[in-house]
């Protein structure tokens, strides 16, 4: 196991150089300029503004004190916002996103988890079919449109939750339920399918051969062996929430990274997006590492055939 | 017990020879034979949410088709005057009468901008006056277009670079993986958007970004099947005659991967409609003034508080596209592969 992990994360480090390399220099085939006004610019200025940024030396040098810096933390400095270091603007908008993608997770998946029993247990009658209605329209819509409708019917008619502003609790709860969406939907359907399997395995029988009521059973019994591959689609889900975010965070003004994405890519800010691109598939890579070792730690089988593979 | 075994006489008579001309009588399969894909078409009939889901997509793929020669008015022309008309079917039709709420007050909006008798505007027109059924007849087929093509491409790509990896084995197969591995840990917007920012924005680009991002899932599928297919029989059978590698390909792997294919090419279409309408949505997809499902919500989300049914009618048929797209791919999958379904 343990070599296993060394592996994974030898891996992870070369998929984040390669990552953060091409990223780099995708950036410097761009076109458009960093400066709104340059074209009200003289040469002078221009100059100077290059050599602020390190923007007059070759590229090999930018691209060598570029990744000299990231091992540091440093990003570098964003053209556009008042010449704040990327680090910190990261940092200062990292938190409501962590806030609105945890509540969605929790939310999405506890609730998919819950629907997806009930379908698998209750299977082939109505509320087998209400949830799996539920499951497909989750899976169908686009998030975005899941928010827009939220705003119109929860904040906009009903008054119930502020339209679009970051500004405690309140705010976050519209946000993560047009996120928890998508990961509910998944997570449904997931867990149905497990959820019928296990139930007709051989050791559910024997639960209820001795004795034990139908819930219990459920619930000590058939809950924990589904629960085991749900584990695996959190990694799919996160990307989705990250994807989800951009959009999300722009419909409900929420200063987050999700947000500064897409304002960035608007206004050329070079340095702004490659730090973030750097930062969205760190985090990617690290939720997909955490969940398959967390994989093979619950479920030894996989172990066994993961260290055989390998 | 007793009483039934008395009642029971059993003679000879009861007894009936069965000659060998009989015996072909009763073992003849009276119906045709299905081949695979007939069966697999079969169970698809009987799935009524597949099949209806199949028919508002013909019906929709049609209109798409109609609107590359005709549309009600032209989608890109603009008439201020009529700016933001709400929806007119008919008089007194609820919805559709052409009459706007204004200040608690109903008005006619078809009077005040002295639109002539007559002229209807099925979902209104937006900030520019244009026609919005028109628009988003051509936004249908645009977002429709960019499904395609996108999926013709993770098609192209997807299906050689999992055929050769899977049939090459080894180093080849080591080397392509990790590749494989390393691609699909960057989050697929971030490439998409990485690609658009280099290219200028519009239908090429946006396909060929997804193109290249998108025939992952399908490599890994082919591969993984190609694995298994390859210690077949038959494919050693092939070798052993010296048929080439590209031949065993197309004749007897590509055909066994068919319905893995066709599967995978559903729901990636979706997934493309998907990604378009959030590019535009977000303003760095198909650029003005062209219409597609997403700079359609995007336009009616900028309003929607006081013209919300410029927003209501392309977030209803982008939602059904999708709808309907999820639920033929779930019936393929279940036709075509039926031990997933219990």
């Amino acid at each position: 196991m343990g070599k296993y992990i060394l592996k994974r994360i030898g891996y992870l480090i070369l998929t984040l150089f390669i990552i953060a390399t091409a990223t780099f220099f995708l950036m410097k085939l761009m076109p458009g300029s960093p400066y709104a006004n340059q074209a009200k610019m003289t040469t002078e200025q221009i100059k100077i503004m290059d050599q602020q940024y390190g923007l007059n030396k070759p590229v090999y040098q930018q691209y060598w004190l570029y990744m000299a810096g990231l091992l540091h933390g440093d990003f570098g400095t964003s053209f556009q916002f008042n010449n704040q270091p990327v680090s910190y603007l990261i940092a200062s908008r990292i938190g409501p996103s962590m806030q609105i993608g945890l509540q969605a997770i929790i939310l999405g998946t506890g609730l998919g988890i819950l629907l997806g029993a009930i379908a698998a247990i209750r299977k082939n009658t109505w509320v087998d079919t209400v949830a799996t209605f539920f499951a497909i329209i989750g899976r169908s819509i686009p998030n975005f449109v899941f928010a827009v409708i939220l705003q119109f019917f929860l904040a906009f008619k009903l008054g119930l939750f502020p339209i679009a502003l970051w500004d405690g609790f309140s705010s976050s709860i519209l946000p993560t339920i047009a996120l928890a969406m998508a990961p509910l939907a998944t997570t449904a359907r997931f867990m149905r399918t497990e959820m019928v399997d296990v139930l007709n395995s051989d050791y559910i029988e024997l639960a209820r051969a001795k004795g034990n009521s139908p819930w219990q059973t459920v619930a000590k019994h058939a809950l924990r062996n589904s629960l085991i591959p749900v584990v695996t689609i959190i990694g799919p889900m996160a990307v989705d929430l990250m994807v989800g975010s951009m959009v999300v965070e722009n419909i409900f003004s929420i200063p987050g990274i999700g947000e500064q994405f897409v304002k960035s890519i608007t206004t050329n800010d070079y340095p702004t997006i490659m730090g973030l691109t750097i930062l969205y598939s760190t985090l990617l890579v690290v939720v997909i590492l955490i969940v398959d070792i967390l994989y093979g730690l619950i479920d030894p089988r996989i172990r066994l055939s993961s260290e055989v593979q390998n | 017990m007793a009483d039934n075994l008395n009642k029971l006489k059993i003679t000879p008579a009861s007894f009936k020879t069965v000659t060998a001309a009989n015996v072909d009588a009763q073992e003849k399969i009276s119906t045709p034979s299905l081949t695979f894909f007939q069966d697999a078409i079969r169970r698809l009939r009987k799935n009524r949410a597949a099949m209806i889901s199949f028919w508002l997509l013909l019906v929709i793929v049609i209109i798409s088709v109609v609107s590359i020669w005709w549309t009600p008015s032209n989608p890109n022309a603009q008439n201020v005057a009529y700016a933001n008309l709400p929806p007119k079917i008919g008089q007194g039709i609820p919805g559709f009468s052409g009459q706007a709420n204004v200040g608690g007050r109903i008005v006619d909006k078809y009077a005040q901008a002295n639109v002539p008798k007559g002229t209807y505007y099925i979902l209104g027109t937006d900030y520019l006056g244009r026609d919005l059924f028109s628009r988003l007849m051509k936004g249908v087929a645009l977002s429709l277009l960019i499904g395609l093509l996108a999926t013709l491409f993770d098609l192209a790509i997807g299906v050689s670079y999992g055929l050769i990896s899977g049939w090459h084995g080894g180093r080849t197969d080591n080397i392509m993986q990790r590749i494989i591995e390393i691609i699909s840990s960057i989050p697929n917007l971030v490439i998409v958007i990485l690609m658009l920012l280099l290219f200028t924005p519009g239908l090429n680009s946006i396909v060929m970004a997804m193109g290249l991002t998108g025939w992952i899932t399908m490599a890994r599928l082919v591969r993984a099947e190609t694995l298994t297919l390859k210690s077949q029989e038959y494919v050693l059978a092939a070798r052993t005659l010296g048929e080439s590698p590209v031949k065993i390909a197309v004749k007897h792997l590509i055909p066994n991967l068919s319905s893995t294919i066709i599967i995978q090419t559903m729901f990636s279409i979706p997934t493309a409609i998907f990604f378009e309408a959030f590019l535009s949505f977000i303003g760095i997809g198909i650029p003005a003034p062209n219409a597609s499902l997403g700079t359609l919500l995007a336009d009616g989300q900028k309003a929607f508080r006081f013209l919300p049914y410029q927003m209501w009618y392309p977030a209803a048929v982008l939602s059904i596209i999708m709808i309907a797209f999820n639920l033929l791919a779930d019936g393929l999958r279940d036709a075509f592969d039926p031990k997933t379904q219990e």
